[in-house]
Parts: C-alpha cells; sequence; structure tokens
C-alpha cells in the first residue's frame, strides 16, 4: 500500500531539517524527513570545528552543535524522520521510493518534496592526476570522517592539494593529531578558502601555501611515498624546471564539491550548468510543480547559517504550495535572472514578480577576485542596484537583494541581470 | 628590540596585509589595515592571540568511537598544543552528552574542554 505525506524532505542535514521546521511551523503537520545515515544532522557531524552559526546565533558553534539546535528544534515539534532510510527513486508526480530494513522497499506519495540531498566530493578520478595510484590518497572529507568520526588518523606525513575550506580545516586537524602537514598546493592564484581559515589553520602552524601549483607526480608502489609539485602558467600547464619532490605518506585532495543530484536528473528536474544544481524560481521551486530544492544541493554554500536561511524559505513555500491544494496563486509572467561580466549564476535563476516577497535575495558567486568592484542589477535597461565592494572573491557567496516595490514599477520587463561593474 | 610582524586580517574578505612595528613588545605603529577593525584585531593578535581549539577524545563503549570536543571558551594561542597534549591521553565512558565537562582546567589554561556532540552506549 502506498501511504501518503503532505511533504517529504529528502536528507536530514541542515537544509532539511530547518526547511522541516518551517514547514511545520507554516501549518503542515504532516512532514517526513528521510535520512540515509543512522542519524540528523548530515555532513555537519563531522565538521568539528567551531565557526558555525555566527550569523544566525551570534555565537560560534561546532557543527554538531549547530546540528543539535536543529534537531532539537524537529524533536519538540515532533516532526517525523525515518533514519538508516535510502531514497532510491522519486517520480514526476511526486511517489518517493526508499528501502530501510524495517520497512523495506516502500513508497510514499507526497504533495511536495523537498530536495536537500546535500553534496558530495568531487572524486578523485575526476581530477586527472599523472602517475601511481598507491594506498594513502584521501579525499579531504573523507579524511575528515576517518579522524573525527571513526577516530582513525590516515598518515603522519602529508599534503594537501586544494585550498578550499575542508582541506584549510584538514590541514589544522591533522597537524593537532600529531602529524605533519608539509604544503598546501592551490592550482589557482589565490585561495577559495576563507581567509580566516587561511590564518587559523595554515599561518598559526606554519604550514606554508603555495599558490599557482599542483600535483604533477604520484609515487610509491603499496603505499604513498611522494608527490612532485610544479608551478603552473596561467593557462593551468605546469612550469618545467619547477618541479619539487615532498616525502609524504598521504595526499588530501580537497577540490570541491558537486551537488547530489542524480535524483533530481532521473525525476527530470532541469539542472544549471554552473552549480549544477537545480534551476529555481522565487519560490526556490523546480521546473517540476511543488518540488523544491535548498541547501548544498542547490548550489555549494560556505555557510551554513545561509543554508538554513535558504532552506526555511523552500519549507514555507512548499507549506503554502500544499495548502493551496497543489493550485499555486497566479505566477503571471516568468522572469529570467540573467548572470554577466563575472557573475557565475544565480539563485534563483528566474522570478515572477507577483509572487515573490516583497524583498527578495539573489545569491551568486563571481568567477574570479575583483577588487573595488560595483555589483550591479539591471532591469531591463535601466540600472537598478548598483552596490560599491570591497573585494569580490569566488570563495565567498555574494548577495543582492531585490525589491518586489521596484521590479513592479518597471513596464514591460522581460529580464534582470546582475553583473560585476568596475565603475 | 624593534621587529614588524605581519598578520592578515581576517576581519572580511579583503584581508588586508597588516604590518604591526614594535619595539620591547610595545606596539609603535600598525600599517597597511584598511579600517578600523583591522587595527583592533592587529593589536589583539600581537598582544594575546587566542583560539577556540577543538578535537575528538575516546570513548569506551559508544556507538562510534570518539566525541567531538572543544574548549569552553578560547585559549591562548600558545597553549593550543598543551591543550592536544592534554586531550590525546583522555578516555571516556559513554554515554556522553553535549556540554558534559571531558576535563577541567584542560592544558593548564583555566578553560574546561567540554563535549560537542552526544554519543550514546552501543547496545548489542
Ligand atoms: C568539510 C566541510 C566544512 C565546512 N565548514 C563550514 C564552516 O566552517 N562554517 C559553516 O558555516 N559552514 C561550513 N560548511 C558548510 C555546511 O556544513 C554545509 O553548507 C551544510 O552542511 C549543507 O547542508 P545540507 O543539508 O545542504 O547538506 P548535508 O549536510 O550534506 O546533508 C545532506 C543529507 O542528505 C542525506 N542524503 C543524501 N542523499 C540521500 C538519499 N538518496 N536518501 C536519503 N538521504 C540522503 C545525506 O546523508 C545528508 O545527511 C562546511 C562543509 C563541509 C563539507
Ligand atoms: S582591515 Fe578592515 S577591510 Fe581590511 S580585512 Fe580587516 S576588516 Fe577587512
Amino acid at each position: 500500500m502506498i501511504s501518503s505525506v503532505d511533504i517529504v524532505i529528502i536528507g536530514g542535514g541542515p537544509a532539511g531539517l530547518a526547511a522541516a521546521i518551517s514547514a511545520k511551523k507554516n501549518g503542515i503537520e504532516d512532514v517526513l524527513i528521510l535520512e540515509r545515515d543512522h542519524q540528523l544532522g548530515g555532513i555537519l557531524n563531522q565538521c568539528i570545528h567551531n565557526g558555525f552559526g555566527l550569523h544566525t546565533f551570534k555565537e560560534e558553534l561546532t557543527g554538531p552543535e549547530y546540528a543539535q539546535r536543529f534537531i532539537d528544534q524537529t524533536e519538540e515539534l515532533g516532526i517525523a524522520y525515518k533514519l538508516d532510510t535510502m531514497v532510491m527513486d522519486i517520480s514526476s508526480s511526486k511517489t518517493v521510493t526508499a528501502m530501510n530494513t524495517v520497512d523495506r522497499l516502500f513508497e510514499i506519495k507526497a504533495k511536495a518534496v523537498i530536495l536537500a540531498m546535500g553534496c558530495r566530493e568531487r572524486p578523485r578520478g575526476a581530477l586527472n592526476i599523472p602517475g601511481c595510484r598507491p594506498a594513502g590518497i584521501y579525499s579531504a572529507g573523507t579524511a575528515q570522517r576517518l579522524i573525527n568520526i571513526e577516530g582513525i588518523l590516515p598518515g603522519r606525513e602529508v599534503v594537501i592539494l586544494g585550498s578550499g575550506d575542508i582541506g584549510l580545516i584538514m590541514a589544522r586537524r591533522m597537524t593537532l593529531e600529531g602529524a605533519k602537514v608539509k604544503v598546501v598546493a592551490e592550482l589557482m592564484s589565490y585561495s577559495g578558502g576563507l581567509k580566516r581559515n587561511i590564518v587559523q589553520c595554515l599561518d598559526d602552524f606554519g604550514i606554508p601555501l603555495k599558490l599557482s601549483h599542483t600535483v604533477v607526480d604520484i609515487r610509491g608502489r603499496e603505499r604513498l611515498e611522494s608527490v612532485v609539485l610544479a608551478e603552473v602558467d596561467s593557462h593551468g600547464k605546469p612550469v618545467a624546471g619547477t618541479e619539487e619532490e615532498y616525502q609524504c605518506d598521504t595526499l588530501l585532495l580537497s577540490c570541491g564539491l558537486i551537488p547530489e543530484n542524480e535524483l533530481s536528473l532521473a525525476m527530470g528536474i532541469k539542472t544549471g550548468s554552473v552549480t549544477n544544481g537545480p534551476v529555481v524560481n522565487e519560490c526556490l521551486e523546480t521546473n517540476i510543480e511543488g518540488v523544491f530544492a535548498c541547501g548544498n544541493v542547490l548550489h555549494v554554500h560556505d555557510l551554513v547559517d545561509f543554508v538554513s536561511e535558504e532552506a526555511a524559505l523552500a519549507g514555507k513555500y512548499a507549506a503554502e504550495y500544499v495548502k493551496s491544494d497543489g493550485n499555486h496563486t497566479d505566477a503571471g509572467k516568468e522572469i529570467l535572472i540573467l548572470h554577466e561580466n563575472g557573475v557565475r549564476y544565480t539563485v534563483p535563476e528566474k522570478i515572477h514578480i507577483n509572487r515573490m516577497p516583497d524583498e527578495l535575495t539573489v545569491r551568486f558567486r563571481v568567477g574570479a577576485v575583483y577588487k573595488n568592484c560595483y555589483i550591479s542589477v539591471y532591469a531591463g535597461q535601466k540600472r537598478i542596484l548598483h552596490k560599491k565592494k570591497q573585494i569580490a572573491a569566488p570563495g565567498e557567496m555574494e548577495e543582492v537583494r531585490l525589491s518586489k516595490k521596484t521590479l513592479e514599477e518597471i513596464s514591460e520587463l522581460e529580464q534582470i541581470t546582475v553583473k560585476v561593474e568596475e565603475t | 628590540m624593534e621587529e614588524t610582524r605581519n598578520l592578515t586580517c581576517i576581519g572580511c574578505p579583503l584581508g588586508c596585509s597588516i604590518q604591526v612595528e614594535m619595539e620591547n613588545d610595545k606596539i609603535t605603529g600598525i600599517f597597511g589595515n584598511t579600517c578600523k577593525r583591522g587595527e583592533v584585531y592587529a593589536r589583539k593578535e600581537v598582544t594575546h592571540p587566542t583560539r577556540i581549539v577543538t578535537s575528538t577524545v575516546c570513548v569506551e563503549h559508544g556507538i562510534i568511537p570518539v566525541v567531538s570536543v572543544k574548549t569552553e571558551t578560547d585559549i591562548p594561542k600558545e597553549k593550543i598544543m598543551d591543550v592536544m597534549r592534554s586531550i590525546k591521553k583522555l578516555k571516556v565512558y559513554a554515554p556522553v552528552h553535549t556540554g558534559d565537562v571531558i576535563l577541567e582546567n584542560a592544558g593548564g589554561t583555566g578553560v574546561n574542554l567540554v563535549a560537542t556532540k552526544e554519543v550514546l552506549t552501543k547496545t548489542k
């Protein structure tokens, strides 16, 4: 027998939890979270460092503490969840097929679905590094799980490729556990990580950061013995003669995250080529009506606070959708948000002015480091926002707020453009 | 004795490079910061830098073998490794709850080490 549920949420990380709490607070009793892990909290369970929740709680929490605040609320509100439950399929008519050892294979017909599956690390295969494949090569997130959850130190002499936040955090973590982190190499000429992490994870421990460097060789038969780094030119090509060999037993790869969208793609959801996440409108709704997305499955966030904020909106809109019996208020014309000149993508990517809130947050990332620039928003030909930025960098998500009133005043609006301008 | 300390401000993504000139441990000049926050940060970093230490401690009979911990407040930066040494030898028994004091006066800092996660007892 197929049971039915008002809102099914796929994934019980910070996004899924905040969406569930918000859906419930917006009047939907029948909410169910499906989580494949044995606990709620998602990736935060392994992020034991502090620095979470500065925006939301004005305190510096560790990942597990931040997650616990939302888990507590979930429990207090009596929201239903199933752990150790893998969602296998979602049909375009919102029937969710999942599996666990108690219920075995089961189906749930949902009125609305919220996708909150998070992201996973870019696999090593996709990185294309020459040399052998001995033991001792891990993704930074895998090493993080080994140390922080399983209590296993993967190695003693470490080289890290990639200076995103996970790589930086792991440089400190391994150092604290007594390993020697010899160097962090970064392909780009700037680090994708937060300044705070560069100072507190590398500088504090005297770990060198080599920008514009990459791994050109991996040596060792069974176990990793050394890696060779070389400088790269402006096209990312290694420069001959700059090779340096580092003895090490461990190489951590911290080369970015990809939203986990196999389920979304299989159900026919359109994804963006830059974010690899679903294309959504002002309600965080995908191209399939009643299917919403939030958190890292939508686009990779650096700050969990924004994940929670975004997810709460998805929960609210899903609740409204269910309350309206699946009949959206007349949305009116769809306006595209285009990105140009250094802006790599925007979320949302299309909006309906009728349905948008008085102020709508549009999040995006820039493609390079810009100093003393402006972030501009054009409604058709008219510039409606011109915000000065001392710096905009790919590592930090940016946002602009669109005012409904301003947009309503523009006649014949076809499209909105967000771009970086030098003056 | 004169010295110049080079810092990177963490106040915002601009990450200004700040030079602090010191003479006999007294600050004689701060340069390179774009705003006041950078100066406040630099002053603290050269006089008494502090950090919160986060790590894990072994748990016996828990559903997972380690529990995450943190120093309850920030501690002097130079004591980070002292705290780590005091953590290394520790072992606690499940169940552990968020906020439980795992070690008092960690590494002689006067600050307690507390659990940041719940680890229940393994049933079986
Ligand atoms: C290593 C690392 C360090 C970070 N450091 C910081 C920091 O210092 N400060 C900060 O603010 N933010 C930080 N972040 C970011 C923040 O943790 C993430 O943005 C946030 O956890 C994303 O939440 P989410 O719910 O979208 O995804 P996740 O936390 O990944 O949760 C997704 C959940 O969905 C479940 N799931 C996926 N597929 C299925 C399926 N098919 N069936 C059932 N369940 C499924 C997963 O098991 C998981 O529990 C960090 C992130 C990482 C990875
Ligand atoms: S000095 Fe001011 S502008 Fe410069 S990084 Fe610090 S906070 Fe930012």
